[in-house]
């Protein structure tokens, strides 16, 4: 198992070292880093490079651990008592397989995304400690016993919205993407808009690390955010010159609103420039 | 193996399990990082390192256990047959033709030997580790006792050096960091469930229940989620003295908003006085008189002050005290009529306790909240949510 970068995403060295020992080793892999440098992307394309299905659970708020192993569906069977339906003699017909339970049948040995975990509730991560560590979980309702034939590669990104508790970190493999540095930017850039003009691209990205050293930002823009703007510059045909020029004049970038989402960073920018010029 | 490693690790305040160091050994048996020092760090940090704020640590702790292998003098420390074995075994035609060209191998051995003293000297100075530059016929070979690589990439270990001695998690390494997953874990002991909303949960007994008073018709019941219904205020204070503990607040209060679902926050500077504002940047426009306060939240409310309380003591019990305004009435007469409204207030404190008696105002808000005042601490929230339970 070698994981590289593809025409479509590109991979760190780390990043690959940390994806490569996580499939190897079969630990769960945890992603944390700013939103917008490509944690759920990443799922996507491991999944692609290695030729097998991506089961995406998205955590939310309301989000049980529970729901990941299977449901319950009572209201059915009850439903179905009153119909006289002959389904309803057999359990088995109204338990409903989540994500994991997925995971672990599946043919080809899946890639198993647990997207966004510390949107949960403070509990969730604990309640999944036993089922990611043996691979196996107990269904009560028919008193089966799901266990996985091949342990699915399972990963998992975080916002850092909540600390994790350490006996589930134990477990886990970890890495913080860090955000990527001008050159591999230019790398990713490139994958994306092959026919950019370099002195546009070099102009841009200076531009743009510039605004990300802007002290004070609430929400500094990420690579997602680079590309938008670039996707935005290309179509409304700016070039390099003008780039330069509105730079130059102080004020802010053309169609900044693709880097910039807070009001407040808009105002600060352009107080940012004020105390600049002079 | 690698013993020295996990020792320095712990030395340097890394809080790395056995666990973890079995899946790096097991790892470095799966050859996923043979031979490569950079390939090592990485490989390593990932897996013994579980918060990106740990990574700095990490890197100094690296770093240390580098600089004393690259002492270790390795002609001495591998065994001749050792060497030869994996020589003959790692040799390309090419390269044993080479062999051939220097005479036999004892020859070459020697060469080799001599070698690497020779680079050892010329590394002392700064660099870490052997590298053999790539002209040698040793290029295919390398060992790697815990990180020690003789190979023919020298470029590449010499960008490995940079990675952990840049030290690019500096700024994300803080001792002194609270634990916000604490502060939720202590914030639920104020739980008080209560089911409240819309109904849309089956309610399973109710159902069957119901179902039997009518001969087996099925009858659904349902009933509202459970939901923690505890309803806080929270008033903090902000601006001058209280921008040190930027931080802690803010772990509070995401702690509070994850927690409760009716918090309430207002600001006050220094002491309560007529007005509290919701909006820091509109606070001269917009506030709320405090009396409607205390007539909008009904007396079920649990009151929560966060401040410093390190003031002017007039600025507490004169009418005109305030450093801000006039106040026609003093903070006490505010805090006070607070206090008798809600019937379960607590003060919480960011300065450490041992500091308070040393102020004044602090010993007077003290006692004006009834002695409810705790530290901003995991052991102080606790205080706190029993005091408010």
């Amino acid at each position: 198992m070698d994981f590289s970068s593809s025409s479509q995403y590109v991979v760190s060295q780390e990043l690959a070292t940390a994806v490569n020992a996580a499939v190897t080793l079969e630990k769960p892999l945890l992603l944390k880093g700013e939103p917008g440098t490509g944690k759920t992307r990443l799922a996507e394309e491991l999944a692609n490079a290695l030729d097998t299905e991506l089961l995406q659970w998205s955590i939310k708020s309301t989000t049980k651990a529970q729901q990941g192993l299977y449901e319950y569906d009572a209201v059915s069977r009850l439903r179905d008592s009153q119909l006289g339906s002959e389904k309803v003699h057999d359990i088995s017909n109204y338990i409903r397989p989540g994500k994991l339970w997925q995971a672990f049948t599946a043919e080809k040995r899946p890639v198993l995304l647990i997207d966004e975990i510390d949107k949960a509730d403070v509990e969730f991560p604990n309640d999944l400690l036993h089922e990611l560590d043996q691979m196996a979980f107990h269904v009560y309702e028919t008193g089966e016993q799901i266990k996985a034939e091949q342990r699915p590669i399972v990963l998992i990104t975080s916002n850092n919205e909540k600390a994790l508790p350490d006996a589930f970190l134990r477990r886990c493999f970890f890495h913080y993407i860090q955000f990527p540095d001008s050159d591999t930017l230019k790398a990713i850039v490139d994958v994306h808009f092959p026919d950019l003009h370099r002195d546009l691209l070099d102009t841009a990205l200076a531009l743009f690390f510039e605004l990300r050293d802007v002290p004070g930002l609430k929400k500094k823009p990420s690579t997602s955010e680079l590309l938008d703007w670039l996707r935005l510059l290309l179509v409304e045909d700016i070039d390099a010159n003008e780039l330069r020029k509105s730079r130059e004049q102080g004020g802010l970038l053309p169609l900044s609103g693709a880097l910039l989402k807070h009001e407040q960073d808009v105002e600060r920018l352009a107080e940012y420039a004020r105390i600049q010029r002079r | 193996m690698f013993i020295d490693f996990f020792q320095t690790l712990r030395r340097h305040g890394l809080k790395t399990s056995i666990t973890e160091w079995l899946d790096l050994l097991s790892a470095m048996k799966a050859n996923l990082a043979f031979a490569d020092v950079e390939q090592f760090y990485y490989l390593s940090r990932l897996i013994l390192v579980k918060d990106e704020a740990q990574y700095d640590k990490f890197d100094r702790a690296f770093s240390e256990y580098v600089d004393k292998v690259a002492k270790v003098d390795v002609t001495e420390k591998i065994p001749k047959d050792w060497l030869e074995n994996a020589l003959k075994r790692n040799l390309s035609d090419e390269e044993k033709s080479k062999v051939q060209q220097l005479g036999s191998l004892d020859e070459l051995m020697k060469t080799f030997q001599e070698r690497l003293k020779e680079q050892q000297k010329r590394h002392q100075g700064g660099s870490k580790w052997i590298g053999t530059g790539g002209t040698s016929p040793f290029g295919a070979y390398g060992y790697h006792p815990g990180g020690i690589r003789i190979g023919q990439d020298g470029n590449r270990n010499r960008s490995a050096a940079k990675v952990w001695d840049k030290r690019e998690f500096r700024d994300l390494d803080d001792n002194a960091r609270l634990e916000q997953r604490g502060f939720q874990v202590a914030l639920r002991k104020l739980r008080q469930f209560a089911r409240t909303g819309a109904a849309t949960e089956l309610d399973l007994n109710g159902t069957i229940e119901a179902t039997s008073k009518k001969g087996g018709l099925l009858d659904l019941k349902w009933q509202s989620e459970r939901h923690n219904a505890v309803k806080i205020i929270l008033l903090l204070d902000v601006g001058g003295s209280m921008d040190d503990y930027v931080y802690q607040c803010e772990q509070l209060f995401t702690a509070l908003k994850n927690e409760f679902k009716h918090l309430e926050l207002f600001y006050f500077h220094n002491c309560v006085y007529e007005g509290v504002w919701r909006d820091n940047s509109r606070r001269r426009e917009e506030q709320l008189p405090t009396e409607q306060l205390i007539q909008t939240y009904g007396e079920d409310y649990k009151l929560l002050f966060v401040g410093d309380a390190t003031m002017g003591p007039y600025e507490i019990a004169y009418p005109g005290g305030s450093v801000e305004h006039w106040n026609e009435e003093p903070g006490e007469a505010w805090i006070n009529r607070l206090t008798r409204h809600f019937e379960k207030v607590a003060w919480l404190n960011p300065q450490p306790e041992e500091h308070w008696r040393y102020y004044m105002s602090v010993r007077m808000i003290h006692d004006l909240v009834g002695g409810r005042m705790y530290p901003l601490t995991l052991d102080g929230l606790e205080r706190a949510m029993s005091g408010l339970r």
